[in-house]
């Protein structure tokens, strides 16, 4: 859809402000959703602001920030390009939708703003891409919050941005509002070549967008690689407790409407999913929460787990006290699973060994 | 006393009021600006400044100002010099001096205004490729319209309620400075309580009808304006 290519985003800073300090080294290329993920207080918003120019950092720190060839930010040099001046679209936490505008002047506040030349987001391209050409003669303050933040949005999207910087834009939302948003920002990553920069700290919006992960805690990045190898590595945290899970991007492979089923493929085998409304032939991501893995030496019969996929064990790890975490490998694509101590011993668990995973439950992520 | 004598009180106390508050406007917009965006240890001072002239005797603020407009005074040294004679016991005096003593009509509803606006929308202007000046004529007056009612209002309904100041600096000569509230004291002295009447009725009419306006189309504004409504 559009003739730009990917971008690549390179942020280095180094800040000490009192009681808050960042040491963060960011080199993010191509297209897709990136997602710096960490606790409250980890220095998320703060990095993304350092890399829109909306804060500046103290004197005696030390910042570099350049999106393709474009040097936005270097203090060596003495070098800031005001916030106005770089190319990059900002979705705020809250929309910050301008209150005394309708929503068509919203979305043409920022388009009117870039020249014709380097207009290669039409604006009926984002307002089609987020759905929101009923809402156009609307008031911001009418809006529900899913639709303030649609339109917040489609208007960052409008300025033709070379880079994408989403500040939570679902963190302000109920779950029914979440879910309302999701599938656009999921839409954006196929069919923008816009790099995303996405801050959250809810698992399930990052497991769902990001193909990038950058894990952030206490101003420092602790990992940075891509989603489904980050949330299985057990020296990590995220692959821990009841929330861990691995990602598999699959391939719809068929239907079967009288069992209400849908047939996915990946590398590692195939699986069962409660029928979905995407075409065959179409990429399908879905997550496997390792607490509904069970592992087993024989292949079972006469049970009523249908998915059983062939894995290796790579690593365990202890999890809770009594719980291992056990990593696998199906064909390639990491898997984690949660079993008790006592089972691991009896099972006799080790890395190398190949046996039979039964997944209890899968959830689709779009 | 003819009724030439009210309609030259009434044109000039008009023309001065309209021309202190457009200047008020002008030079109280980067003012409140300033002391509404900015973090230096200057904002205090300035702002108990910009704030004396609602707690001073008129009469206090008309001395000084006679004092620096004078022969002998900066200001009036500095007219003398420019060929353009001296400012006490003239019109251009008396806007002087009145864009002094309403300044913090002005200037405060102002402030409050741009400082309710905050820096979320500039931030978002900002991110849409809006440059700061752009900025302000693009968001910030729009949201701090009425702040500006309030300050426009007040400006102008102060400066025609001013005495002290004006009797200070602009004596009492007809047409050039003899304003509505000096020709009331006129009346008074000279025993004319009737035509007193009118033109105090008058003003305490108009005054009612500035303040109902107000209250009535700008509801926001009695949050926002730091004086009045």
């Amino acid at each position: 859809m559009s003739a730009q290519s990917g971008g690549r985003l390179h942020a280095r800073f180094k800040l000490n402000h009192p009681g808050f300090a960042l040491d963060v080294d960011l080199d993010l290329s191509g297209r897709g959703v990136t997602a710096l993920y960490g606790p409250s207080g980890s220095g998320k918003t703060s990095c993304l602001r350092i890399i829109a120019g909306l804060t500046r950092s103290a004197p005696g720190s030390m910042a570099y920030v350049a999106v393709n060839d474009q040097v936005w930010q270097d203090d060596t040099m003495h070098l800031f390009v005001p916030v106005y001046q770089r190319a990059l679209g900002y979705v705020f936490q809250d929309a910050n939708l301008f209150t005394h505008l309708s929503v068509a002047q919203n979305l043409a506040y920022g388009m009117r703003r870039v020249t014709q030349a380097q207009r290669h987001v039409a604006l009926d391209q984002a307002v089609d891409l987020l759905g929101i050409a009923r809402l156009m003669d609307r008031q911001p303050a009418t809006l529900s919050g899913g639709e303030r933040q649609r339109v917040a949005i489609a208007r960052a999207l409008a300025t033709s941005p070379r880079l994408l910087l989403l500040d939570e834009p679902l963190a302000a939302l109920d779950a029914q509002r979440k879910s309302e948003v999701l599938p656009y920002l999921e839409k954006l990553q196929y069919e923008l070549e816009i790099p995303v920069l996405y801050v959250s700290h809810a698992l399930d919006e990052v497991a769902r967008l990001a193909g990038q992960l950058v894990l952030l805690d206490a101003g420092r990045v602790l990992a940075c690689g891509p989603t489904s190898e980050l949330l299985t590595r057990l020296d990590l945290a995220l692959a821990h407790g009841d929330t861990a899970g691995a990602i598999i991007n699959a391939t719809v492979l068929n239907h079967d409407p009288d069992d209400h089923l849908s047939t996915v493929g990946f590398a590692g085998g195939n699986l069962f999913v409660p029928q979905q409304a995407v075409a065959t032939g179409k990429p399908l991501r879905i997550r496997v929460q390792a607490r509904d893995v069970s592992l087993t030496l024989q292949r079972q019969t006469g049970t009523s787990i249908l998915n059983i996929l062939t894995v290796t064990v790579t690593a365990l790890s202890a999890d809770s006290p009594g719980q291992v975490m056990v990593a696998l490998d199906a064909g390639g694509c990491p898997l984690l699973a949660r079993v008790t101590s006592r089972s691991a011993n009896a099972l006799g668990l080790a890395p190398g060994l190949a046996l039979y995973a039964q997944i209890k439950g899968a959830a689709i992520l779009g | 006393m003819s009724s030439d004598i009210y309609w030259g009180a009434l044109v000039l106390t008009l023309r001065l009021a309209g021309l202190t508050t457009l200047l008020l406007l002008l030079l109280g917009t980067p003012l409140a600006w300033w002391l509404a965006r900015t973090r230096s240890w200057l904002k205090g001072p300035v702002g108990a400044l910009v704030a004396l002239p609602i707690v001073l005797p008129p009469t206090v603020i008309g001395f000084y100002l006679l004092v620096v407009m004078g022969p002998q005074g900066p200001l009036g040294q500095l007219t003398q010099a420019m060929g353009l004679g001296l400012l006490p016991f003239s019109f251009a005096g008396l806007v002087v001096g009145s864009v002094f003593y309403s300044l913090p009509f002005v200037v405060q509803p102002l402030q409050n205004a741009f400082e309710s606006v905050g820096d979320r929308p500039l931030e978002a202007a900002a991110t849409l490729r809006a440059s700061p000046l752009d900025t302000f004529f693009s968001v910030v007056l729009p949201l701090a319209r009425s702040g500006y009612l309030t300050a426009t209002v007040m400006g102008f309904a102060h400066t025609i309620g001013e005495f002290g100041v004006v009797l200070m600096i602009g004596g009492n000569i007809p047409d050039k400075t003899r304003v509505l509230s000096v020709q009331i004291y006129d009346h008074v002295e000279a025993l004319q309580y009737m035509q007193a009447h009118w033109l105090a009725a008058g003003m305490v009419l108009f005054s009612f009808v500035v303040l109902l306006t107000l209250y009535t189309f700008n509801p926001t504004g009695r949050r926002q304006g730091g004086l009045g409504p």
